[in-house]
């Protein structure tokens, strides 16, 4: 286990300084940068920038000056929010985009487990069909479409629920959740269902029929452990697309996360934020994905052996 | 019965399975009509995309307008039609683009194999880690919004898929008679490569470029959306729809005629994948 871990994490650590490095040098090379003099910028953030990276020094040491206040957390100041600094707006917006992401990954995986398994069970009935044909659908239509469409319809047609906000009305969390959740959840069936055909057919569920165990038993203990493996490791990937689907869900119900700053930070060519949550995010990214991969290492006896032997 | 007396080639098989699949025919129709009316566009548009009529206003479909008007008393079909024309245009510039580096990637790497290969596909792993949402977007806000760039960096990132299918299919292909014997005649190994081993992989490839036709889509509207990729006064589905999230309460056909052409759209290419994809390998099979 160990062995996987220091293997994962030797894949990591480069992509992260590979991020880190061309994005600071993408900002860098911007007509009109921040880091460029010419350009008219409150002298107020001009100053602490030029206190911070000592703007007037080589290239290369300005770079290695982001890179250790990065590690520490310290991205400078907003270039349109003075007196405001990145790590700031970062802690503002982080945990509102961690709930919507949370809700949204529980919603998929709960929606997209259950009928994925029922579909495996049931295969070829009309529960398998109709789960299976709404999941196609589901994965079709992106968020860019269901989200307004979701709330013309039980927001502003039914007027069911509030089309906007993040906890000041009754309900508001509903939509977006859903219009975050639903793709995942249609592929977490898909692949529920996938995964468990495979089991389900395996020798030693036969044999935990055989001892006589409930299908209860059968189904959530033996089969789903090994049934939800393609599941665990689409959850890296979906992390990632959950806080890139975050971008649009928020500025679409105008919630005030962490993805709205990037969307305005990027609209506004707020270079020093958008600099900061890029790298950000992407550290985000990387270590989700990296734990997703050890838990599905974890779970999977086959994966964890390949690394033990050597 | 008497078709199949006949020695059918592998490509006559894939398209009777294709013909049977009906989502697929549907699938494969409706884009064929799409690129047509994307192609005609400028003859056939009803108006210019970019004429405004103020004094109009948004107004709901009518005969003069048969979808509508929006805010600036634009004639939403022109729009639409346009839209299509960025929608396809990008599918498919990004999607040539992903298919030429994946496939020289990827024949490379399996042909040569041993530690080239080793090294070639460690890449390609590495990234696969990399968020590239993120550095396509912080590329439109310093490189500025140009429609170009962001087709390449849109075709430039979805090609690793592609290179790790074709390396799989060259890997297996390189050990059969048919390479050994040309390589045995001393055929030079870029002949091999082009001659023998890319035309073989093209099943597997023609279904991969297929399923990222949607996907390069759904990105260029996504950003579109955003308000990062096409600007207007030009048109395109996401902007659109973006468009007509905003007016959604006063004028609800500016967003569903645009939200159900782009899904109809993502559903047809979908559909025509999944289908090519069993009719060129019936083994591989819906997942």
């Amino acid at each position: 286990m160990l062995k996987l871990i220091l293997n994962r994490l030797m894949v990591s650590i480069p992509v992260l300084l590979a991020v880190v490095t061309i994005t600071f040098f993408m900002v860098h090379a911007a007509p009109g940068g921040p880091f460029d003099f010419d350009r008219v910028v409150s002298p107020e953030v001009m100053e602490k920038l030029n206190e911070k990276y000592n703007l007037d020094a080589p290239l290369y040491k300005q770079y290695f000056d982001y890179l250790v206040s990065a590690i520490q957390g310290d991205f400078g100041p907003s270039f349109r929010y003075p007196g405001r600094t990145v790590a700031e707006m970062i802690a503002i917006g982080l945990p509102i985009t961690f709930e919507l992401a949370i809700y949204s990954i529980l919603f998929a995986t709960f929606l997209g487990i259950t009928f994925g398994s029922l579909a495996a069970l049931k295969q070829n009935t009309l529960l398998d069909y109709i789960p299976m044909s709404i999941s196609m659908a589901g994965i079709c239509i992106p968020s860019i479409v269901l989200g307004p469409l979701l709330s013309l319809i039980f927001g502003i047609w039914m007027g069911w629920l509030p089309v906007s906000g993040w906890g000041t009305y009754a309900g508001d969390k509903l939509l977006p959740v859903v219009t975050l959740g639903t793709a995942y959840a249609a592929y977490c069936a898909r692949l529920t269902r996938g995964g468990m055909l495979e089991i389900l057919g395996q020798d030693f569920i036969r044999t935990a029929r055989a001892k006589g165990l409930s299908e209860f038993r059968v189904v959530v203990v033996h089969a789903l452990r090994g049934g939800l493996i393609p599941v665990v490791s689409f959850l890296g990937p979906a992390i990632a697309g959950l806080l890139a689907g975050s971008f649009v869900v928020e500025t679409i119900f105008g919630i005030p996360g962490l993805g709205r700053f990037y969307v305005q930070a990027a609209f506004n060519r707020d270079y020093t934020m958008i600099l900061g949550t890029s790298i950000f995010f992407s550290a985000l990214i990387i270590l989700f994905n990296l734990l997703a991969d050890l838990l599905g290492a974890a779970m999977d006896p086959r994966v964890r052996e390949s690394y033990s032997d050597e | 019965m008497s078709e199949l007396l006949q020695i059918s080639s592998i490509w006559q098989d894939a398209i009777f399975r294709l013909k049977s699949n009906r989502l697929a025919v549907f699938g494969g129709v409706f884009i064929i009509l799409l690129i047509i009316l994307a192609t005609l566009t400028p003859w056939i548009a009803p108006y210019d995309y970019a004429q405004q009529d103020r004094v109009l206003g948004p107004t709901p479909p009518s005969f003069q307008h048969l979808l509508g008007t929006d805010y600036l008393g634009r004639d939403l079909l022109t729009r639409l039609l346009y839209g299509s024309r960025i929608s396809l245009l990008v599918g498919f510039i990004a999607t040539t683009v992903a298919l030429i580096i994946g496939v020289t990637w990827g024949t490379v790497a399996g042909y040569l194999g041993g530690s080239i290969d080793t090294w070639m596909m460690r890449i390609v792993d590495t990234l696969y880690g990399i968020p590239f949402i993120i550095l396509i977007i912080l590329l439109m806000v310093v490189f500025g919004r140009s429609l170009v760039l962001m087709f390449m960096a849109i075709g430039a990132v979805e090609w690793l898929t592609m290179a790790r299918i074709v390396r799989a299919q060259v890997n297996s292909l390189k050990q059969r008679e048919f390479v050994l014997a040309a390589k045995a005649m001393g055929v030079k190994e870029t002949t091999i490569m082009t001659r023998h081993l890319i035309p073989n992989t093209l099943g597997p490839v023609i279904v991969y470029a297929t399923l990222t036709v949607p996907q390069v889509m759904l990105l260029e509207a996504f950003l579109s959306f955003l308000g990062l990729g096409v600007q207007a006064p030009m048109s395109s589905w996401g902007l659109l729809i973006r468009d007509g999230a905003v007016s959604m309460e006063e004028s609800w056909w500016l967003l569903v005629f645009p939200a159900v052409i782009f899904s109809t759209t993502l559903f047809s290419l979908n559909f025509l994948g999944d289908g090519l994809r069993d009719a060129l390998d019936p083994r591989m099979g819906p997942n």
